[in-house]
């Protein structure tokens, strides 16, 4: 690494002004180094969604930063989020993605640890001798908190609780699990895929509506006409407010903001809206049942790392400087009608995912910024776009355009603040 | 022979294999409307995540395709304007070990490896699958019902694929 790259990782406060980022944030690795550190294990970060862990005894695999970690339910039906590391000589103690399991065993020298971490016990323990304790051992258990089924972990014991954190952000996190549409969220699968590029790219990119009708111009034109008009998402009012600690709001469809206000069935629902009927459903909950299915039209922004995002969570892995794994994961109504949720699935496919309509030109829209990044020995990444304040605007006082870039200025207001502490 | 035991006569794999190789280099040359031509109007083109058994329409997919949806999709692929297909990583696969499935009457299922090599901004990566076609005799030749491709990493990231399997 060059002398130069070790002086930017020094100096944050310089990189980040109020309407510009320098490049060097998409490409040192020594500031990539300290993000892990500073950011990552420093604040509340996204682990899982509960109905990924829907009964006692199971787990699914996440991360923290660039830690793994598993997620579990004990039989109290309480989280925990634990190293995925033997407390013996480091081998990861579960491989499986997801599943159910009374324990957790080392296939390296067979230490086994309860679903809570605890070590229950070691093989041969005789010879450690009398003052071995295995109180002293248990996989490393991270504070846990959830709010909506949404589930946070944080190294940290002594900052904010998660509620205080999301603050405002709650209340779009509540209008956006109306997709339940009366019921829970549910997850149903997910698309991952990796690109060769910085994670603040994507986090930039879940509150840009800026690129929405360029990049995406070939999912509009394989939409309807009517579908075609509601995604004309620069054209219909909408916003972007900053919501403080990293948090930000993009509106793009403020029609689809309280999904449980009564609408019109669209054309494009209309043979969804036959199957509901056939499943015995009344008129006013078929209504219900089509608005949520359709998704939200906001997308959410949670620093440093998941987004509720329209109609899915998105949730970034920094891998590296120069590379970010995706995971779009589909949700859906739990115990809700399944002509409703194979709609979903449909909708999730046309546009996310490595072969959808969408995700592939925002992947590559993203190695492009990385790729160009490299040119330039001083430049700078501007996120000046609509500084100002909408005068007038339904939705408050501190509103922006929808195209402004107001998300990337509250995220890197954030960063700056956390790199500096 | 009738014209109907014509079209249920059961395909012979030497037969399916040179459906399957001359697909394989449409796909390559990316010539995707000769190729939208090869299907049923009832076919499918799947593209699942999850492994083992289950109803594909009742899961999430990479690609579940009916006829209306290739089209869009080769529509978008040739269009010019999606910045992952234009141009989108070159391709080169090799399709082998043809193994005969559980064919039913005028549906002949075959299964095969596929090894696809695709090159792209000083990038060559592989993707490897396991392929189930369901193959017909329509009127126009050996039409495809269905094909499956399941990918040996689908429930892992993947990456942007501009191109089609």
């Amino acid at each position: 690494m060059t002398a130069v790259m070790e002086e930017e990782a020094r100096n944050f406060a310089a990189l980040v002004q109020d309407d510009r980022v320098h490049t060097s944030l998409y490409r040192n690795p020594a500031i990539f180094d300290e993000e892990m550190e500073r950011i990552f294990k420093n604040t509340w970060v996204w682990v899982a969604h509960a109905s990924e862990i829907p009964v006692k005894g199971s787990f699914v695999k996440s991360w923290v930063g660039n830690q793994p970690v598993i997620v579990t339910r004990d039989k109290d039906d309480r989280f925990h989020v634990l190293l995925n590391r033997c407390r013996h000589r480091a081998a990861t103690v579960c491989e499986k993605k997801k599943g159910k399991t009374s324990v957790f065993v080392c296939p390296y020298h067979g230490w086994s640890y309860d679903i809570d971490g605890k070590l229950r016990s070691v093989p041969h323990s005789a010879v450690y001798g009398e003052d071995f304790d295995k109180a002293d051992f248990p996989l490393v258990s991270l504070r846990v908190e959830h709010y909506q089924g949404m589930i946070f972990a944080t190294f940290r014991d002594d900052i904010e609780p998660l509620v205080e954190f999301l603050g405002p952000a709650k209340t779009w996190m509540d209008l956006f699990m109306k997709q339940g549409a009366g019921h829970p969220v549910k997850t149903m699968g997910e698309h991952q895929f990796r690109f060769n590029g910085n994670w603040k790219i994507q986090l930039e990119n879940t509150t840009d509506a800026y690129h929405f009708p360029i990049v995406h111009k070939t999912f509009i034109d394989s939409l309807d006409a009517e579908t075609g008009n509601v995604f004309d998402v620069l054209g219909q009012g909408g916003w972007v407010e900053d919501l403080g600690n990293g948090h930000s709001l993009m509106v793009m469809i403020p029609d689809l903001v309280d999904l449980e206000q009564d609408a019109d069935i669209p054309e494009r629902f209309a043979a969804l809206a036959e199957d509901l009927r056939a499943e015995g459903r009344d008129e006013a909950e078929v209504r219900r049942i089509v608005r949520a299915v359709g998704g939200t039209g906001f997308n959410l922004n949670l620093f440093p790392n998941v987004a509720c995002s329209m109609a899915f969570f998105r949730v970034l892995r920094p891998v590296s400087v120069d590379e970010t794994e995706i995971r779009h994961i589909a949700i859906g109504m739990d115990g809700g009608s399944e002509a409703g949720n194979r709609m979903r699935l449909r909708l999730h496919e046309h546009f996310q995912g490595p072969m959808g309509f969408g995700s592939p030109d925002d992947a590559e829209g993203w190695e492009r910024v990385q790729r160009g990044a490299a040119a330039g020995d001083d430049l700078w990444i501007l996120v000046n776009r609509g500084q100002d304040p909408l005068v007038g605007h339904g939705a408050g006082s501190n509103v922006g355009d929808v195209s402004a870039e107001t998300g990337m200025r509250a995220a890197y207001g954030m960063w700056k603040r956390m790199m500096e502490a | 022979m009738s014209t109907v035991d014509q079209l249920l006569d059961t395909i012979s794999l030497a037969e399916a294999a040179e459906f399957i190789w001359a697909e394989a280099e449409l796909l390559d040359r990316q010539d995707y409307r000769p190729w939208l031509d090869l299907w049923t109007a009832s076919g499918l083109y799947v593209i699942p995540i999850e492994r083992g058994d289950g109803d594909a329409a009742t899961r999430l997919n990479i690609a579940y395709d009916n006829g209306d949806m290739r089209a869009a999709r080769v529509k978008r692929l040739k269009s010019g304007f999606a910045i992952s297909s234009a141009p989108s990583a070159r391709t080169v696969r090799t399709v082998s070990r043809f193994v005969p499935g559980d064919t039913t009457r005028g549906v002949t299922v075959v299964r095969c490896a596929q090894t696809l090599v695709e090159f792209k901004f000083e990038r060559t990566r592989v993707l490897a699958a396991d392929v189930e076609y369901h193959l017909v005799r329509g009127p126009g030749g050996i039409a495809l019902e269905r094909k499956e491709v399941l990918l040996l990493n689908s429930d892992e990231p993947l990456w942007g694929i501009g191109y089609l399997f």
